[in-house]
């Protein structure tokens, strides 16, 4: 395979998707059998969009982030197809996929304080991750590019010797994002990004994160399982349940008029300032070794028909715009005769909640 | 489905908090040990007044280090009071000895924050619920099921056997905090303390365990604190609510008051934080900096200015702030400017010292006049130049001398409390 990488910075974007995922799944082996993780997911990312990805624990949100970044564990598999600006990541080599991470693919990862080396000035996280990428930049040129993206980082350039520990909570996670971004990326994951923060430093991190695509163009997959942030600074949302996206679109659209059930029932469950009765989603998420038949969100769905507990929801286009897997959106002419009578639900017990 | 919490019938006072501090003094060196020099302390809880009625749920918010959790635990004498007393009923809780705190743990319970670690890995279920009855002198284990099987019920873990033998890693974040909730009112106690109840388990669990708690407020007639730094659900589960920053109540009175007319700064910038999952509402653009301070040296006058928006000249301005505006200034300017100020600058670590006076510059001060003017006129609204008396040349540079600050201590201002400058005391 050819791997000469078009050149991001020569101001012509290519027209089509950053990442284009298609049909992705990623298994855990264990000795039950295989956790299905992530068992078939397509979704596209245009260049400097940012799409948000948010779902509960266990969903496989952030297991989808690794495996688009070849970071999965031994005893996991992936498969399906990753074009990232036309190459698939998926069939690269060990080699060529450790030379793509950090210079085309970068991660941004939750806990700041266990990702930084408590030994290791600033500097030297700078010139250790730029190294491995440019060798020859001598050591004044990787100062002055580890400034200027702490600078817009919000960072004082007086702190590039510190130590890690010298730096509060939020300007630690500035750290990791400079570092992440200071090979300039064109596509960067960021895994739950600011749930160790506080409110005000969450909102600090999630403007800064909104001006990545003004200041970087870069293509973000943020990963979260807090909507509100979704709605600050995302342009697009994919909602996923129990290893599938079950709805993508539009940030607005899809919170405004949720299709699947379950998108509507989050956004319900989600406690903000204008929450006046307290609603929650009932059980659990399934076993990812044996999901349910059909939808996988039917045994907790408080609309689920007859059809949803036996046959797969279709992938269709989305009203308005964006994918939507749920039998409630049709397509009508695949739905049995009968299939759409209410289905009969067991009574759920606390025994089986999350 | 049942909203807000019934206002208190009866008003009587179960905990009253009167000028709690709780310090925690840092390690020194063995010589500053040895003769007693000052290592310096924490703050953590620094002169706290909060009155507790019962039935009411009085919510304690404020970011990670505003001391909400150190009050929490000194409530039920987890941690020493330095000053002050904490009244249960009338008995002080900060000169108790631990048996004396053993008993009033039948009338105060805890909920803590991660499931995880507040049970025991080793534990089922039925021995974690009874062994607060075991040290509580419970000696038979046929009465104490009883107990446990009550308790796990009202929390709705049913059916009971499914649950008695199960170990904490059985169980799912949801259920594991139900355990823990049946362990906190298996002495039938009258207050809890909630630290962060809800704050580990997932979105769709959440409000499921916030109802749970409304229905044991209601079947028990319980009285809560809840600390949190979530102001949405504290606005939903709450009462009245106090907003800590650094040690100290800023801002105090009705959760429908708090709400409709925040009064502190630090209150409005923590109700404009809060993602908002409508995307009709813009991200504000008018966001706190920095973040809390280190309590081991806390800003001089009100602990909130080098943040405030809305500061002025007596909230007290000093060295350290002048560090950060030059810091901020130099995120903004390309690098051959930066090394050029700096050096005209100099060494600013002598800043770190709080004063109400500071001096930078020694070569040359007519340059650093220079760059502050120049600071001052790209941002003239910063609050930081209100609090700037002069700016003079001396032998040593340019001399920044700052206006005398001023402590607010909490104050009446329309039916809440507010420590603030910006509302004058009511006499």
């Amino acid at each position: 395979m050819d791997i000469e990488l078009i050149d991001e910075q020569a101001g012509a974007q290519p027209p089509g998707p950053v990442i284009s995922a298609r049909d992705v799944r990623v298994w855990y082996g264990t000795t039950r059998g295989a956790i299905r993780a992530v068992d078939g997911v397509s979704f596209d990312i245009a260049p400097g969009e940012t799409l948000g990805l948010v779902g509960e624990s266990g969903c496989g949100k952030s297991t989808l982030g690794r495996g688009l970044m070849g970071l999965l564990p031994e005893g996991a598999k992936r498969d399906g197809e990753v074009l990232f600006n036309g190459r698939d990541i998926f069939a690269l080599s060990r080699k060529e996929s450790y030379q793509l991470r950090g210079s085309e693919l970068g991660m941004i990862f939750q806990e700041p304080l266990t990702r930084l080396n408590p030994l290791m000035r600033i500097s030297q996280h700078f010139e250790e991750t730029i190294k491995q990428h440019e060798p020859r930049l001598s050591k004044d040129d990787i100062r002055a590019r580890a400034l200027e993206v702490l600078r817009l980082m919000g960072i004082p350039p007086t702190r590039y010797k510190s130590y890690p520990h010298e730096f509060s909570g939020g300007m630690r996670q500035r750290l990791m994002i400079a570092l992440g971004l200071v090979l300039r990326p064109a596509f960067v994951v960021a895994d739950e990004p600011t749930t160790a923060l506080d409110v005000l430093v969450e909102a600090q991190i999630v403007q800064i994160l909104n001006d990545l695509r003004r200041n970087f163009q870069t293509s973000l997959l943020l990963i979260t399982h807090n909507v509100g942030i979704v709605a600050e600074a995302c342009d697009r949302v994919a909602v996923m349940y129990a290893g599938r996206i079950v709805e993508q679109g539009d940030v607005v659209d899809v919170f405004t008029n949720p299709q699947h059930p379950y998108t509507r029932e989050l956004l319900r469950s989600t406690i903000s300032l204008r929450t006046t009765g307290l609603n929650f989603i009932p059980g659990a998420p399934p076993d990812l070794v044996e999901p349910p038949d059909g939808c996988r969100f039917h045994p907790r769905c408080p609309d689920a028909m007859e059809v949803c507990a036996t046959r797969n929801p279709v992938n269709i286009e989305r009203p308005g715009g964006g994918r939507v897997e749920c039998w409630l959106a049709g397509p009508e002419d695949l739905i049995p005769p009968g299939g759409k009578q209410s289905l009969k639900q067991e009574e759920l017990a606390v025994a089986d909640e999350a | 489905m049942p909203t807000k919490p019934e206002a208190p019938t009866d008003a009587s006072t179960l905990i009253d908090v009167r000028d709690l501090s709780v310090h925690f003094a840092l390690q020194g060196g063995s010589l500053s040990r040895l003769f007693g020099g000052d290592t310096g302390t924490v703050k953590a809880v620094d002169g706290i007044n909060l009155e507790l009625r019962r039935g009411e749920v009085v919510g304690l918010v404020g970011e990670s280090g505003s001391g909400k959790s150190t009050l929490g635990r000194a409530l039920l004498g987890l941690v020493p009071a330095t000053e002050g007393s904490i009244l249960l009923k009338g008995d002080d809780v900060a000169v108790m000895g631990r048996r004396q705190l053993r008993e009033i743990r039948r009338t105060v319970q805890m909920v803590f924050q991660d499931p995880n670690a507040a049970l025991n890995p080793a534990m089922t279920v039925e021995q974690a619920v009874g062994d607060a009855l075991r040290v509580q002198g419970m000696k038979s284990a046929a009465q104490r099921r009883v107990k446990v099987i009550e308790a796990l019920e009202r929390v709705g873990l049913s059916p009971v056997e499914l649950f008695l033998t199960k170990y904490p890693r059985d169980l799912s974040g949801g259920q594991k905090q139900r355990v823990v909730m049946a362990r906190a009112i298996v002495l039938e106690p009258e207050v809890l303390v909630a630290d962060e109840p809800v704050s580990m388990l997932d979105m769709s669990v959440r409000a499921k365990i916030l109802q749970l708690m409304l229905d044991l407020k209601q079947d028990l007639g319980l009285t809560y604190i809840y600390i949190t730094h979530d102001l949405a659900s504290a606005k939903f589960f709450c009462d009245r609510i106090a907003i800590m920053y650094l040690g100290r109540i800023v801002e105090i009175g009705s959760t429908e008051e708090i709400f409709a007319n925040p009064r502190h700064p630090y209150t409005k910038a923590l109700l404009r934080a809060i993602p908002e999952p409508d995307p009709d509402r813009a991200l504000p653009r008018d966001l706190l900096r920095g973040e809390i301070p280190d309590a081991a040296s806390p800003p001089l006058g009100c602990s909130f200015h080098p943040r405030c928006p809305e500061a002025i000249a007596s909230c007290g301005w000093e060295s350290r702030d002048l560090k950060t505006v030059l810091e901020e200034h130099w995120t903004r300017q390309p690098a051959e400017v930066y090394a050029e100020e700096v050096a005209a600058v100099g060494d600013l670590s002598h800043l770190e010292q709080p004063s109400a006076m500071a001096t930078v510059g020694g070569q040359g001060a007519p340059r650093v006049l220079e760059i502050l003017d120049q600071i001052r006129s790209e941002r003239p609204n910063e609050p930081f130049w209100q609090g700037v008396q002069s700016i003079e040349a001396d032998a040593a540079g340019a001399r920044v001398t700052f206006h005398p600050g001023q402590d607010p201590a909490l104050r009446a201002a329309g039916g809440v409390e507010v420590a603030c400058v910006l509302y004058p005391e009511e006499s």
